[in-house]
């Protein structure tokens, strides 16, 4: 009536005899021995997120050499380790390069490695949830209704008080929600929400909210408005360490918060009936997903504009490397989008140096050509 | 929490056999579009039971009712009106995830858009006994136990050869059993299965139907499944439900269901009947084109 379950038993002979007749399909070549190897342990995820967390370390200091005056890196260790010892950035002690590196450079570094790692995870949240390796934030109209939602806090000058930390987010937070509501709600009435309705949801919503983002621009200051263009672009400025730290907070919350929901995210890929039958209170779970990715897409967009395509690039780009398992993918694909959007702010500040390039037109130049190389060569996989 | 692939009650399967699965009394569903009124009746009044061990077809016209009647049971759809009682249980006021470490459900189709391996999809199957401990059952690894429960159900729908094997390159039939071992996986007592064969070629639907049938003798696994093919549920079930527009048409043993009557009345056309060879269950045969009487005019 049962068959014993040996916990013991770590593989499994494939020749056990069965009623049922082999299909003829030969085992693929180097995985048909131990069953366990493909799944995920504690063991294979520290072997793949330490090496990223060490990377990711590594090209902070790369990177943080890079800029209009070329810092090395004895330098640049001689300096950090100035200011771990004293812990002052005080210009006489560190002098020139010691302040541009402490207060330019790095704060910058860590805010482009923060806003890609929101920006890659919400990206894995959201393509889980509508079942559609192809969602994004910036895609989607998310980012666009929290940079209006940011637009019209800036217009009213929010922007320009005290409150401008804790309000802006929110601003986007409201706008990147008004987003998500018209997705969701179509989906909702799709079932699974195929990829021409959800790219054309994401065109509509996009103009929509770039013509109201524009008219508000075109009604601002000059000198305001023109500083509005620049960030809604996609830039990253060099924040203070304080706001850094409240951003940084904010923010690993709420990665934090999505990585406790990967392994419902798993069971959510198996379509929204089959995730019930398994359990998952699945209209719960989701909106509470929907209301993260908001907050955080709302939070990233209101500190550094519209980046997009960083969340559909690199989650497919680590499915391909790590599997499709969120434990693995969210967590992993925060630290390589994070390292992804550091690469790319650098290029931005050194390729037409002393000139700066908004940082979200390489992620775009990058990103939209491998847009339409899945659309078009990659589509019999996901429509 | 059940621990091992035995039924968590603990009973011999004398004593399983003398249950009652499910208990459904005038069992009322219709579906509520969003921005519209509501829509017809799908079930209107269904009053059965269904025996724990038995394997139970439901078959029907296009419409009629069975797919809603399927996820009803599985607490996916909520019915209007009515009583569901899962093992004397309001099913009702179950929580989702104590259904789902009774009943497991095999939809009709379910793609996946992701590359997870057969494995990792079976593994999923795992997941409501992990629900409780809150940490683990967003995050955590699965324990020796899930895994060789896992194994255990890819063995026995034939898949341990495809465990690396992503679920995106499997044929029909492969993707079928990778469900099914999914859902063994949830050491279910109850399994329901949405069109099981449904696109699949003669050989994966004997497959299926033997995986089926071994389920019952072996593990005493009561099975409900939702079907086109008369034939097929005449010949692996134990009773047939036929639905007719919602309604509970006729219910009983292969030979009472399905009768020339029956089928006229409800599915609106003659077929033949006559005997399997072999199991001597009742077997239907579309007769012979005949041209209609205004063409035998023209000629």
């Amino acid at each position: 009536m049962h068959l014993s379950a040996d916990p013991s038993s770590g593989s499994v002979q494939p020749e056990q005899p069965s009623i049922v007749k082999d299909l003829g399909v030969a085992p693929a070549p180097g995985r048909a021995g131990k069953v366990s190897a493909s799944v995920l342990t504690a063991r294979r995820w520290i072997t793949v997120m330490a090496p990223l967390v060490g990377l990711s370390a590594a090209l902070v200091l790369l990177c943080v050499q890079f800029g209009t005056q070329w810092i090395g890196l004895g330098q640049v260790i001689d300096i950090l380790g100035h200011v771990l010892r004293d812990g002052s950035v005080e210009s006489e002690q560190i002098g020139t390069a010691g302040v541009i590196l402490i207060q330019v450079r790095l704060p910058r570094l860590l805010l482009g490695l923060l806003v890609g790692a929101c920006l890659a995870s919400v990206g894995v949240v959201l393509q889980a949830l509508l079942r559609n390796p192809l969602a994004d934030p910036y895609v989607l109209g998310v980012s666009s209704g929290a940079a209006l939602g940011v637009a019209l806090a800036i217009l009213l000058g929010i922007g320009s008080t005290f409150l401008a930390l804790s309000v802006l987010p929110l601003c986007g937070f409201a706008g990147g929600l008004l987003s998500l509501v018209v997705v969701y709600r179509m989906a909702l009435s799709y079932g699974r929400l195929p990829i021409h309705s959800l790219l054309l949801a994401g065109v509509i919503l996009n103009s929509i909210f770039s013509a109201l983002i524009m008219f508000i621009t075109s009604i601002m200051e000059p000198n305001r408005s023109a500083g509005t263009m620049a960030w809604l672009m996609g830039t990253l400025t060099a924040p203070s360490y304080p706001a850094l730290g409240i951003l940084a907070c904010y923010l690993t919350g709420g990665l934090f918060l999505l990585l406790r929901q990967a392994r419902r995210l798993n069971v959510l890929t198996l379509g929204e009936e089959s995730a019930r039958s398994l359990g998952i209170e699945t209209e719960q779970v989701k909106r509470q997903i929907y209301l993260l990715s908001a907050l955080i897409t709302g939070a990233v967009v209101s500190v550094s504009g519209m980046i997009g395509f960083v969340g559909m690039v690199i989650p497919h780009a680590v499915r391909l490397m790590l599997g499709a398992d969120h434990r693995l993918l969210l967590p992993a694909s925060a630290l390589v989008g994070g390292m992804y959007l550091m690469i790319a702010d650098t290029m931005a500040r050194t390729l037409l140096t002393p000139a700066e390039i908004p940082v979200g037109i390489i992620t775009a130049l990058a990103g939209g050509p491998f847009f339409i190389y899945l659309l078009v060569w990659r589509k019999d996989r996901f429509t | 929490m059940s621990r091992s692939l035995e039924n968590e009650h603990g009973m011999t399967g004398s004593a399983i056999a003398l249950r009652k699965a499910y208990e459904v009394r005038s069992l009322r569903f219709r579906y509520h579009p969003f921005g519209q009124g509501a829509a017809d009746w799908v079930l209107n009044g269904l009053t059965f039971d269904i025996e724990a061990g038995e394997i139970l077809g439901i078959v029907g016209p296009n419409g009629s009712g069975k797919t809603s009647l399927l996820k009803l049971l599985v607490k996916v759809l909520r019915p209007d009106d009515g009583d569901l009682a899962l093992f004397g249980r309001d099913l009702g006021a179950m929580p989702q995830v104590e259904v789902a470490r009774t009943v497991a459900f095999v939809p009709q189709e379910s793609p996946q858009v992701f590359s997870f391996t057969v494995m990792e999809t079976v593994l999923m199957g795992r997941y409501p006994h992990h629900h409780g401990q809150t940490w683990s059952a967003g995050f955590g690894w699965e324990s020796a136990e899930d895994l060789s429960i896992a194994e255990q159900a890819m063995q026995y729908t034939d898949l341990t050869h495809l465990a690396g094997r992503s679920v995106m390159d499997l044929s029909g039939g492969e993707r079928q059993r990778c469900m099914i071992a999914r859902a063994l996986a949830q050491a279910p007592q109850i399994l329901l299965l949405d069109e099981p064969t449904a696109f699949l070629d003669l050989q994966h639907q004997m497959e299926i139907c033997a995986i089926v049938r071994r389920l019952k003798e072996e593990r005493g696994l009561t099975v409900v499944l939702v079907s086109h093919d008369l034939n097929l549920a005449s010949q692996y079930c134990d009773r047939i439900l036929m639905l007719k527009a919602g309604a509970l048409f006729r219910l009983g043993p292969p030979h009472e269901v399905i009768d020339v009557d029956v089928l006229r009345a409800v599915y609106g056309c003659d077929v033949l009947i006559d005997r399997h060879p072999e199991s001597g269950v009742p077997r239907v045969t579309m007769p012979q084109y005949r041209s209609t009487k205004s063409f035998d005019d023209r000629s």
